[in-house]
């Protein structure tokens, strides 16, 4: 028994340093750091469920069996830059971080995106907004997944104004996001024939907005944009409510909205709004099987964001790019140039590609908020109105300011 | 020019809430010596005790009792929290008090937080208040015409209370001389422990005040609680009528500065600070300690 015990334990160390030699020749070890905002007015829709998506991505890949160690770590920006940056700096130089996934807030997102490229990491973003990831700002380590405000700006606000809606005032929350969202958007409306008669921006977390939307009712606008995120555009619903906007001859544009607006709204004040999302928990049999797990193991229950889904798939993504290169995760651009090079396809977000300025392209779909009555279910919100495909609904190639495209 | 009436009206019904928050701080402040730092923590507790009477499945009560039972609930969490932490640092400096009740806060924040999320949960407009009259220059929502009205009234109450009753000169007279007024056999403990009961009742109640408007967040005491800080040292630390004041006026300045410059809306309060320090240190209606 002795002898046999010994012979096993000699066996176990014989092959366990066989493994780390190997896995030293080929180097399979990969850290994830999912920044986001964990605290504020962002951490539903990302946070502790990006997290949540970036430990199932890391789980459902299968890689672990095949030899991998994949550690994850997470952090809070707090919506501010430099300690975004701080953050991303730290997981670089001291935790051996090679890809950061998640990082709403379009402030933070480009802070970060420099210290990325400046370490040769990968970036998978799917929290911010800001189109200037892919634009003015690409980098060659950056993947920008799930939605962008051009693609918000030439859904939603395109959609509107073919229907009428040919005189914009906007709300804008006064960062990078915010700005970036109006910019595109107003392209849009002046494209289409229609004019923006005003504006104001807000700054970012306002609790109150009876003055500005006085000041949008004063300006007679056929559509009231919100160029605002979370609970900026959830107040804003809310009191333009209250203040009767919707019963006038005004439409209220949720320019972004996300599920856990909604149910922070709830459908009474919720219903009718149009908006633009490239996720939804109950699309298809595969969404809602992995919105089934995703829900188990959050601790409300909630079934995850399109930024919680874009988190998974892109991850997903890497994880086939790092299998197909065999090991080596640590050269940023080279993974990246990976990425780019193989079609995306996934449960979440179906077929798609990754354009050579890291911008992601996927269908995009038109809801409308279900009414009380029409609501099945806890998280049953949207009604799909219409289907945007990739190619229509993201930046043509031929209009990126992206300096990658010039090589 | 119509857009301006309406800016002011709308400035009046932020006012509201500055005042009854900073009129809270103002008692507690003036009768206990402490800088109550987790006032917006508390106010925030209001309006989640609101949330839970409505949508408990038992209880399922709605906005008009809430308005009494939350500040009473909130205001025995308030005196809990005097009798086992505040009450000994009596006699200390202000900054241990601030320090304490700046660290529950951050506590009681987190664990809502923790549990409710970040986004926020819905508060319907009681029925009775929902709709909106035409002034002819606004549209005025009869909520916040409410919000108006009965946050003067409270605040005018608290002011007749303390300055102008028995119970209030007892209260003003115990702040000055503790043993004095102890040696007339008044239980001091007791009363500046109801004393500060009433300061986050007030607290509480503004919170139920705002439910209906804003979402019932977990931060949405941190994003007031500065600004609230700032009306109380405009108006003078301790200063009760200066407190109501300055609440409503600063609601109406800030509301005409996001008419004719919205990015500084945040800022206008704090600029305003600085100036009044400057030119007299005590606030506009403040004694001199």
């Amino acid at each position: 028994m002795k002898t046999k015990s010994i012979a096993s334990f000699l066996l176990g160390t014989a092959l366990s340093l066989t493994a780390v030699g190997v896995a030293c020749a080929q180097d399979k070890t990969v850290k994830i750091g999912a920044l986001s905002d964990q605290s504020g007015l962002y951490a539903d829709l990302g946070g502790p469920g990006s997290t949540l998506a970036a430990q199932m991505a890391v789980e459902d890949s299968g890689l672990a069996a095949k030899g991998w160690k994949i550690d994850i770590i997470s952090g809070d920006h707090q919506n501010k830059p430099d300690i975004g940056t701080a953050i991303a700096r730290q997981w670089f130089d001291v935790d051996k971080v090679d890809v950061i996934v998640d990082v709403p807030n379009s402030g933070v997102a480009l802070a970060v995106n420099n210290v990325i490229k400046e370490k040769n990491g990968v970036y998978i973003n799917s929290g911010a907004a800001t189109s200037d990831l892919t634009n003015a700002q690409c980098s060659p380590n950056t993947v920008h997944w799930t939605y962008d405000t051009y693609m918000l700006a030439h859904t939603t606000g395109q959609a509107l104004v073919k229907a009428g809606g040919d005189t914009w005032f906007f709300l804008t929350a006064d960062y990078a996001f915010g700005g970036a969202l109006e910019r595109d958007t107003t392209a849009v409306v002046l494209a289409n024939g229609g004019k923006v008669v005003g504006g104001v921006k807000h700054p970012l977390n306002t609790p109150d907005f009876s003055s500005f939307l006085l000041q949008a009712q004063a300006s007679r606008a056929k559509v009231i944009g919100l160029a605002n995120a979370g609970g900026d555009t959830t107040n804003a619903i809310k009191q333009a409510a209250e203040f009767g906007i919707a019963k006038g001859n005004q439409k209220l544009a949720a320019l972004l909205l996300f599920l856990t607006d909604v149910k922070a709204l709830g459908l009474e004040t919720a219903q009718g709004l149009n908006f633009t999302e490239t996720f939804y928990w109950d699309m298809n049999d595969q969404t809602r099987a992995f919105s089934k797990r995703f829900a188990a193991k959050m601790k409300n229950g909630a079934p995850p964001t399109m930024v919680q889904a874009g988190v998974y798939a892109g991850l997903r993504h890497y994880f086939k790019a790092l299998e197909a290169l065999g090991g080596n995760p640590h050269d940023g651009v080279k993974v990246v140039e990976k990425m780019k090079s193989m079609p995306t396809e996934d449960d979440l977000f179906g077929k798609g590609e990754i354009q050579p300025n890291g911008r992601t392209i996927h269908n995009a779909y038109l809801f409308e908020v279900k009414k009380p009555s029409e609501s099945k279910a806890p998280w049953d919100f949207y009604k799909l109105v219409g289907t945007v495909s990739g190619d229509q609904a993201f930046t043509p190639l031929a209009e990126s300011k992206c300096a990658l495209l010039k090589k | 020019m119509q857009a301006l009436y309406a800016q002011l009206l709308v400035g009046l019904i932020n006012g509201s809430f500055y005042a009854l928050l900073s009129l809270g701080l103002a008692v507690i402040f003036g009768m206990l010596n402490i800088i109550n730092f987790a006032h917006g923590a508390l106010y925030m507790m209001g309006a989640f005790v609101a949330y839970f009477l409505l949508n408990n499945d038992y209880l399922s009560i709605g906005y008009w009792p809430a308005l009494i039972i939350a500040p009473i609930v909130v205001g025995i969490f308030g005196m809990i929290l005097e009798r086992t932490m505040l009450q000994w640092l009596t006699g200390l400096d202000h900054l241990y008090g601030l320090l304490l009740t700046f660290g529950l806060a951050l506590i009681i924040q987190g664990v809502f937080q923790n549990y409710f999320g970040s986004s926020g949960l819905p508060y319907a407009i009681p029925d009775q208040l929902k709709g909106g009259m035409n002034l002819g220059f606004m549209f005025l929502p009869v909520y916040r015409g409410w919000v108006v009205v009965f946050s003067l009234v409270v605040c005018l109450a608290t002011w007749f209370l303390i300055e102008k009753t028995q119970l209030g000169a007892y209260l003003r007279a115990a702040t000055e001389n503790p043993t004095l007024v102890r040696a007339f056999g008044i239980n001091v403990p007791r009363m500046i422990t109801l004393t500060y009961g009433l300061g986050v009742g007030l607290a509480a109640l503004a919170g139920v005040l705002s439910a209906p408007i804003n979402q019932v967040r977990p931060l949405m005491g941190a994003d007031l609680i500065i600004v609230v800080f700032a009306v109380v040292v405009i108006g003078g630390m301790g200063s009760i009528m200066g407190s109501i004041i300055t609440g409503f006026a600063l609601g109406v300045i800030e509301g005409l500065t996001k008419y004719f410059y919205p990015e500084a809306s945040n800022t206008v309060v704090f600029v305003l600070m600085v100036l009044v320090l400057l030119v007299k240190p005590t606030g506009l209606t403040g004694r001199a300690a």
